[in-house]
């Protein structure tokens, strides 16, 4: 970078000359136009390309959502309409993945069975995030005993092995959407907490949080205004991960026969229908759907939450 | 305090606005509680700083200098801090101030400018609304008015086309533009006194001398008044109006600049005056490095602090502590037993036993109006 000064110096006497002989203003809007020129070409280094896999990814998750939320809307048969005169059926014009061995269309099913994927998993990491990231946030900025009060609640749901807790509540509180998000949303508090926690913490000591504190900011200013906007990005990638993370827990859950009830469809008992009566080797594709389906969202939320990683990187990278 | 009211950040200050100095600080003490022991890194500090004046305070790494700038701020953590004294900011006592209070005075009255520009900034939002927000929220602009400021306040530090750059992040800017800045934010409300805790150590020496004078231009401009804390006694001494010259925890010696430079007492000021590399010395000469290690603060010397490492030191200096002194003009303070004479050492060469009473005061040796020769002190 020139010496700004001296850019400063040439900048303001260009003005004064060209206050005094006209002719010199158009030297006065050259230099401005240099400069503006050179500040253009320096807001490229934001625009770096996220690369094929994100848009695809991206793309793929988009197809996943609209067609959960607009299930109602599509040309799909009824999930759970059993159609007698089509058992076990493959890949057809009548149905374009076939249908299971009760003669259920195996698109509607996918399609509806999405629905409880993502509300577990999107649902249950809200949860998880407005309770534990607030906390966590808080937590680490102010330190002290309300810290370590925290601390210690986190590491004692923690202790716990997730999912025996997890099958041992559903059992006793039924097995219902809400339930089953809610209990998930709880099981990821401590996880979404001890992350916010450790990246707040790291940025409560930083100088600038201390001249935001001597221009008079107050303590919630500072931390919704100077830590927050620097924890997004952890918390953006740690999310998604941790959606999937969820969406596999559910599977897990709905393949032990605890997740919704059946006959709702969601991939989990999808999967679990597809090994039942050894419908693995007749039918394959009652599973295969499902499954290729989940992998996929898997794959494409965990591609996405790395690559933002990598792009809000390139701020830290450089600093 | 009244939060100030009005749109224009750029009032002039009433030098006449209260009676006095700005800021009066009496024996402020700043101890921490460590597992070892004490530190006690500020022991009983007294001066005061007049409306539109600069103060430089010099001391090396440990002396207590920063701890005495955020301690002044109230910005130390309650916990494991010991602090006595009081601090008058424009005749109201800053020690005895809630948070609520002193949000209102920082920022508006009192601001800082940190160290290091790297770390000053938040890395994740625009310099505009950095800037803006202590415009909002000391001031009540709306966010039209205080972007318009904003881009001002970025023209008056000397950034070009501050219109495009208000919208740029930290990262976008060198070190010297992110002090720029900087600076940008603590004056944005134009406050009475800017605390510069080594505002240009993160520098490169030609950047160094722009920032400085940055400063010097604007607090003229503003009437201002600046305390500079630095390590570096080039970087204060054509800018201050006094010089306070800490070792361990106290001062040592307080002078007008001018003064301090040409009559330098205390044997610390001139081991740092030494140690700064000039340009007729001989290629390959020894820089004059003052030996020794800072003294441990949990466990001072006694005596002058400063005598494990004087080479005038006598075995008066590390049993009594010499009190801060004057001897002629009553601006210049010193501690020191044996002050320097033209740059002489007034210590005998051969240890005296020592007559002095204990309790001699300032005034007892200032009365006696004469550089005290060994050991016949009062």
């Amino acid at each position: 970078m020139p010496d700004d000064r001296e850019l400063l110096d040439t900048g303001a006497s260009a003005q004064l000359l060209g206050d005094r002989f006209p002719g010199m203003a158009a030297m006065d809007e050259h230099v401005v136009a240099m400069q503006s020129e050179k500040l253009d070409s320096d807001d490229v280094l934001l625009k770096r390309p996220f690369g094929f896999l994100f848009w695809f990814a991206l793309v793929w998750i988009a197809i996943v959502f609209l067609a959960a939320i607009f299930a109602n809307l599509l040309p799909l048969q009824n999930p759970n309409f059993q159609n007698y005169s089509a058992l076990s059926q493959g890949p057809s014009s009548a149905h374009l993945l076939g249908t299971d061995d009760l003669g259920r269309d195996l698109l509607a099913r996918l399609i509806f069975g999405a629905r409880v994927s993502l509300i577990v998993g999107f649902f249950g990491v809200g949860i998880g995030l407005i309770v534990g990231g607030t906390a966590g946030l808080i937590s680490g900025y102010k330190g002290g005993r309300l810290d370590v009060a925290l601390n210690a609640g986190s590491f004692i749901i923690l202790a716990f092995p997730a999912i025996v807790a997890v099958i041992a509540i559903v059992t006793f509180w039924g097995q219902s959407l809400v339930h089953i998000t809610i209990i998930l949303g709880v099981a990821t508090i401590p996880l979404m907490f001890r992350v916010i926690r450790a990246s707040s913490l790291s940025f409560a000591q930083r100088d600038f949080v201390v001249a935001a504190k001597t221009m008079g900011a107050t303590d919630t200013r500072i931390v919704l205004r100077e830590i927050f906007p620097n924890v997004i990005p952890v918390t953006v990638t740690f999310s998604l991960i941790t959606v999937a993370g969820i969406i596999v827990i559910e599977g897990t859950l709905a393949f032990l026969g605890l997740s919704v009830n059946l006959p709702t469809p969601s991939w989990g008992n999808l999967i679990n229908e597809g090994t039942a009566n050894n419908a693995l080797s007749t039918d394959p594709y009652i599973m295969l759907w499902p499954a290729m389906s989940m992998f996929l969202l898997l794959w494409s939320i965990n591609l996405i939450g790395d690559r933002l990683r990598q792009r809000f990187d390139i701020r830290e990278g450089l600093l | 305090m009244a939060k100030k009211t009005g749109g224009d950040a750029f009032d002039f200050k009433d030098a006449a606005s209260h009676a006095g100095p700005l800021l009066v600080v009496d024996d402020l003490h700043t101890a921490f509680r460590t597992s070892r022991g004490t530190v006690r890194a500020v022991d009983g500090v007294s001066f005061e700083v007049h409306e539109g004046k600069t103060l430089g305070i010099v001391g090396e790494s440990g002396s207590g200098k920063t701890v005495l700038s955020r301690s002044i701020m109230g910005l130390l953590p309650p916990r494991d801090v010991i602090r006595s004294g009081t601090v008058h900011f424009a005749g109201h006592d800053l020690t005895a101030m809630g948070d609520t209070e002193l949000r209102r005075i920082w920022g508006a009255e009192l601001s800082m400018i940190f160290q290091d520009p790297m770390t000053a900034l938040n890395p994740v939002k625009r310099i505009g609304v950095q800037i803006a927000e202590s415009l909002r929220l000391h001031l009540d602009m709306d966010k039209k008015e205080a972007r318009s400021t904003a881009v001002e306040l970025l023209r008056s530090v000397g950034i070009p086309s501050p219109e495009q750059r208000v919208r740029w992040y930290p990262f976008q800017l060198s070190g010297g533009m992110r002090q720029r800045v900087m600076i940008a934010i603590a004056l944005a409300c134009a406050p009475r006194l800017v605390m510069a805790d080594e505002p240009t150590t993160g520098l490169d020496v030609t950047v160094q001398a722009q920032i400085l004078d940055l400063l010097a231009d604007l607090q003229r401009e503003r009437h201002m008044a600046v305390i500079l804390v630095t390590h570096d006694l080039g970087v204060v001494a054509g800018r201050a109006d006094d010089i306070i010259v800490m070792y361990a925890g106290r001062i040592v010696e307080r002078a007008p600049t001018r003064t301090l430079f040409a009559d330098t007492k205390m044997p610390y000021t001139k081991a740092l005056m030494d140690s700064i590399p000039r340009l007729a010395d001989p290629s390959g000469a020894r820089l004059n490095a003052i030996g020794g290690r800072p003294p441990d603060l949990i466990h001072p010397p006694t005596g002058c602090r400063f005598s494990p490492r004087c080479q005038y030191a006598q075995d008066k200096c590390r049993e009594i502590e010499p009190p801060l002194r004057t001897v002629g003009s009553p601006d210049h303070l010193f501690a020191c037993w044996y002050p320097l004479v033209d740059g002489v050492s007034t210590a005998p060469a051969v240890p005296v036993s020592i007559t002095t009473n204990p309790a001699t005061t300032a005034n007892d040796v200032a009365a006696n109006d004469a550089a005290p020769t060994g050991g016949t002190t009062s």
